[in-house]
This record gives structure tokens, sequence and C-alpha cells, in this order.
């Protein structure tokens, strides 16, 4: 077998593992420049997009989809470039715009099946298919109604299975609980779990909605005026939270922070028996406790620092 | 039917041909358009004269059997270009009042619903989906014009002698041609004013304004600065002068000639098509 060169075959395999691969891309619409040299490398399972009203989300899911044409840059999408490769991203698409977009005077089914049939299922394929996509989403029984007589959250749901219909390697839900009420929203994100565990499908989530984006994905994106500002890794910061604490103690320490050390934890002391510690591996909080015992060392407070969402984005805004 | 939980599962089974998805498009309008009783009964209907035009063109060619039953000459009538030229005439006003009904309803609900990013996610270009809702209308179309035409055609050149092919052959291509120029031009008309006017009986009724009205248009022109000029405007004059040609009609056709006329056609089209382009796209850009 050939052997390509060490850097190439690196970015090669980066490119493959990306989902989504932006390189400087900037967007115009008109005179104005809504997206402006985005560039990063998205790869988890799913992935929200973040920003407030006019951050250039929808811009971007529209671009990605080759809707509008990008102005400079390119971006990748499973490796395949969107100026050259827009009908192979196409063919590993789900989409579920924002706004209503249905037929109104065909059925759910017969609507689902022709969005099947235009990702390119055979007849018989696309009419089970959309029968199993309804039921998925729950309009198992309304299937036979004319969409245009759906409710919003009923609209949504539709929307949602023909995003799904032909089951694609990714799906972009663009505000997917936009007009859900309380139990609506829950069952949309609950779907978007298991869409999620199914391990086949990646699903980007475009929403202003921190919670929703905090509940289902893994890494996130987040856009100010047409730029990144930032990209982190939601599950790696979880995982880096729970070794994360907070102490706070009363008394004599009497080498607490040196046996600590020495099982292999960072710690940092902030005065007035505030500590600051990164637990070693192979150290859980007993250990911690332990320690303190053996000291004498009352601890009044130990929590796991945890970062939220919501603190990632106000960061976001401010830089 | 029993109730149980179903979880989502990808698909892995086979897919059809990228070049053939244009077709889905319109399998479905068809099967929605058919369930309008009108619309059926219209279309039947289109068939009537195709019909009658058969019986002609056999009878005409055995006459002797009708004189069985009834004193008749030799022949009914001559079967050559002005016969086909009628036939194409009339069935194509027919395919116009067809368009005229169908056509407006194929873009606007897409519009109205937002449904073209739906389209346009999928592997289907704008090209593939105007191609799919002109195929709406060229197929119900074809089967009412060239195609019973090209069958009179060819029953005609088969009962009649030597002779009538060598002077007549050049009409299967005056039929087919002809035919398909007309369904060309009124099929981007009424899918231009399907994507720029939501409500259908309005596009429908825009088709019969751009068709009449602009001969009306072009008729006062005439009169009042008593020039050809006007006649630019009556896309059915133009056409009809281009029908003539194809069928070695010899009319008094004023200044006007046949390039001109044909470039008159061919501007109609393109400025149709030029609205279509600019409607059907995924998002409208705001600027």
């Amino acid at each position: 077998m050939a052997r390509g060169h060490p850097l190439r075959t690196a970015e090669i395999n980066e490119r493959m593992n990306s989902v989504i691969e932006l390189d400087q891309l900037s967007v115009r619409l008109g005179n104005r420049e809504i997206l402006k040299g985005l560039t990063g490398s998205l790869q988890a399972r799913t992935i929200g997009l973040l920003g407030p009203n006019g951050a250039g989300k929808s811009t971007l899911i529209n671009t990605l989809l080759g809707f509008y044409p990008p102005a400079n840059g390119t971006a990748r999408i499973f490796g395949h470039d969107i100026r050259t490769g827009r009908n192979a991203i196409r063919s590993v698409v789900g989409y579920m715009p924002e706004n209503d977009c249905f037929i109104g005077n065909m059925s759910a089914v017969t609507f689902v099946r022709y969005m099947a049939e235009l990702s390119g299922l055979p007849p018989e394929q696309a009419l089970e298919r959309a029968h199993e996509a309804l039921f998925y989403v729950g309009l198992g029984e309304a299937r036979y109604r004319k969409v245009g007589t759906y409710s919003l959250g009923m609209k949504q749901m539709a929307k949602l299975a023909q995003a799904v219909v032909h089951g694609p390697k990714l799906v972009i839900l663009d505000e997917p609980t936009n007009g859900l009420d309380p139990p609506a929203r829950l069952r949309m994100l609950k779907l978007i779990q298991e869409m999620k565990a199914s391990g086949t499908m990646h699903i980007i989530l475009c929403s202003h909605l921190l919670r929703d984006v905090e509940e289902t994905c893994e890494e996130v994106m987040i856009l100010k005026q047409g730029r990144v500002v930032h990209i982190s890794n939601l599950e790696e910061e979880r995982r880096l939270n729970k070794r994360f604490l907070e102490l706070e103690t009363f008394g004599s320490q009497n080498g607490f922070l040196d046996a600590a050390r020495g099982l292999g934890c960072e710690c940092a002391d902030l005065g007035n028996g505030r500590i600051k510690m990164v637990l070693g591996d192979g150290v859980d909080v007993r250990n911690i406790y332990q320690l303190a015992a053996e000291r004498n060392l009352q601890l009044r407070r130990l929590s796991n620092r945890r970062d939220s969402l919501e603190d990632i984005f106000l960061r976001a805004m401010e830089n | 039917m029993a109730v149980y939980k179903r979880s989502y599962k990808s698909y892995a089974g086979p897919m059809t041909a990228e070049w053939s998805r244009f077709w889905i498009i319109p399998r479905f309008a068809w099967a929605g358009l058919f369930k309008q009783r009108l619309l059926t009964i219209l279309y039947v209907i289109c068939f009537f004269y195709p019909l009658g035009a058969a019986l002609v063109i056999y009878f005409n060619s055995n006459m002797s059997f009708l004189r069985q039953y009834v004193p008749v000459p030799d022949k009914l009538l001559d079967i050559g270009n002005s016969f086909f030229f009628a036939f194409t005439t009339v069935q194509s006003g027919l395919g116009f009042i067809l368009t005229a009904l169908i056509g407006p309803g194929l873009i606007s609900p897409d519009l109205m619903n937002n449904a073209l990013p739906l389209y346009f996610c999928r592997p289907l270009s704008r090209t593939g989906y105007v191609v799919g809702k002109m195929t709406v209308i060229a197929a119900l179309l074809s089967l009412i014009t060239w195609i019973p035409g090209l069958m009179l055609f060819g029953l005609q050149a088969s009962l009649a002698d030597q002779a009538w092919w060598n002077a007549n052959a050049y009409l299967a291509g005056s039929i087919f041609f002809s035919s398909l120029l007309w369904i060309m031009v009124i099929s981007v008309m009424a899918l231009a004013l399907s994507a720029w006017v939501k409500w259908k009986v309005v596009a429908g009724g825009l088709m019969l304004v751009v068709m009449f009205v602009g001969a009306a248009l072009g008729e006062m022109v005439r009169e009042i600065a008593r020039s050809d000029m006007g006649r630019y405007l009556d896309l059915g004059y133009n056409m009809a002068r281009v029908w003539s040609s194809m069928f070695r009609i010899v009319e008094d056709t004023g200044s006007i000639t046949l390039e001109e006329s044909i470039a008159v056609v061919l501007a109609y089209s393109a400025v149709c098509v030029l609205l279509l382009m600019k409607k059907v796209r995924a998002f409208e850009v705001v600027r």
C-alpha cells in the first residue's frame, strides 16, 4: 500500500473525522457580509450552534446546504466541499427548517413519502419509511390528515419526520423547539437524544435556547456577529468539571495540601481556607475526605466547579 | 393496530438514480390533479377531436365502405397541411385552457408554504425542480397534441399512396416541433405566473390576460399608430405566424417577418424563465 506524506495523511484523517470543517468561510448577502471568515472543526455526534439573534446561525446552515454561495473560503461536510460536492452533501443530510415548511394539500404520509422519494428512496421503501418516521415522531394516528390542518407542534414533528425519513448521516435541526409547549419540547428533546443514541446519525442543533443545547449536545460552536467566538467540547468540559473541586476548609491544614499533591492532585491555596483542586488519576472525593479526617481538617464546603453552558456563552459574548 | 414503541432506524436499502428523481415531482402532481373531476372531464374532452380526426382519415381513404350506406363523393376532404394545422391549432387551444387550470397550482403552493427549502436540501437542483414541474404540463399536453398528431399522420400515411407521402412527409416534423414550441412557451408562462402570483385563480386569469389582452393591445397600437409594431405584443399572433411557416400555410402576415415572430416567442419565453428562476430559490435574499 502506498504511503502518503504523514502531514497530508493526518490532514485527510482529520477531515474524514470532521462532521463540519469551516475554512475561512465568508458569506455576503447583497452588500452585507453575514459570515466573516469562519474557521473551525466540529466532530461530535451532536453539535450545538449557538448565538444571539442575527449572529449568522441560519445563514451558516443555509450555506452548508448550498442555498447561499460562499464569498470566500469554503466548508466541508464529511469531507465533501460545499462548493463542489453539493449533491453528495445533500444526499447524506436531513434538514428541519426553522419556519413553517410543508406541502399543505398533502396528507402527512404522502408528504413524508414524497420527501423520501426525492431523497432517493424507491417508492415502496419510501412509503414504508414514511409510516415508520411518522410513528416515530408520534404522528402515527394523525398520519392521514393533511399537514395544513396540523397544530404548530404537530407541524414541527412532521418536519422532523421528513428530515429523518431517508436515514441521513447528519440532521440539521434549526430551532426545533420553537413554538412548542413544555411537554412537546421535552418530547422533541427526547427524540433528539434517542437519535443521538442510535449511533448512526450526527445532529446539528441550531438554537438560541441554551438549555436545549446543553441537554442534547456534546460540542458547541458559538457565533457572534458572523464570527466564531467559541468552540467547546461540552463532554470534555463535563468530564473535567467532575475532576475539579472547590473546597472551603476550617482549621489548620496540617500538610493536607502536600498529602493531596502526593496522591497526584493539583492544588492551589486561595487563602482563607479556600482550595482549588484537580483530582489526580485514580483519586476520588472519598480519598480527599479521608485525608482531611486524618488531619482533623474540617471541610465546610466541597463542590465540583461546574462551568455551565450559560457561563461559557456569557464569557464568549463578553469576549 | 397494535401500538408499540418504535425507535429510530437508519436506512441502508437501495437508492434510485439521481437523474430519475425529477420524475417524482410530476408523478405526485398528477396524482393530486386527477382527483379534480372538472380537470379529468376536460382532459377526456381533449381526446374527442383526435378521435374524430382519426375517423375522418379512415373514412376518407375508405369511401367505398361509406358508399354502401349513403351517397358520398370520392373524397370527404383533402388531408394535408391545412388539416393538420387545424388539428394542431384546436388541440393547442385546448392545451392552453388545460394549462391555465393546472399550471398556476404547481409552484404557488410550494412558495406559500415555504416548501422550497425542503426540495432543495435534497439532491434536487433548481433546474431539476423546474423541469419536474414543467413535465407535469408538458406530458399532459403532449398526450393531446403531438402524440395523437403523429398517430394521425401515421394513420394517413399508411392509408394514402406514395405521392401523398412524398408531398407531405415534412408534416411530421411540423406537428412535432410546433406542438413542442407551444408546450414550452405556455409551460414556462404558467410556471412563472404560478411563482409570482400566489392565488391560483388570479394566476390562471393572468394567463388569459397575457394571451388575449396582449392581442387586444397589439390591435390598438396597430389601429392608433397604423403600424404592425403592436403585433410584437401579441404572442398568439406570433405563434400562429411561426406555425403557418412550419405547416407551409400561406397567409397575409403584414410586415412582421418570420424571424421577428420567432424572436418575439423566444423573448416571451426568456422573460418567463428569468422570472421563474428569480423566484424559485430556497430562500429569498433580502438586500
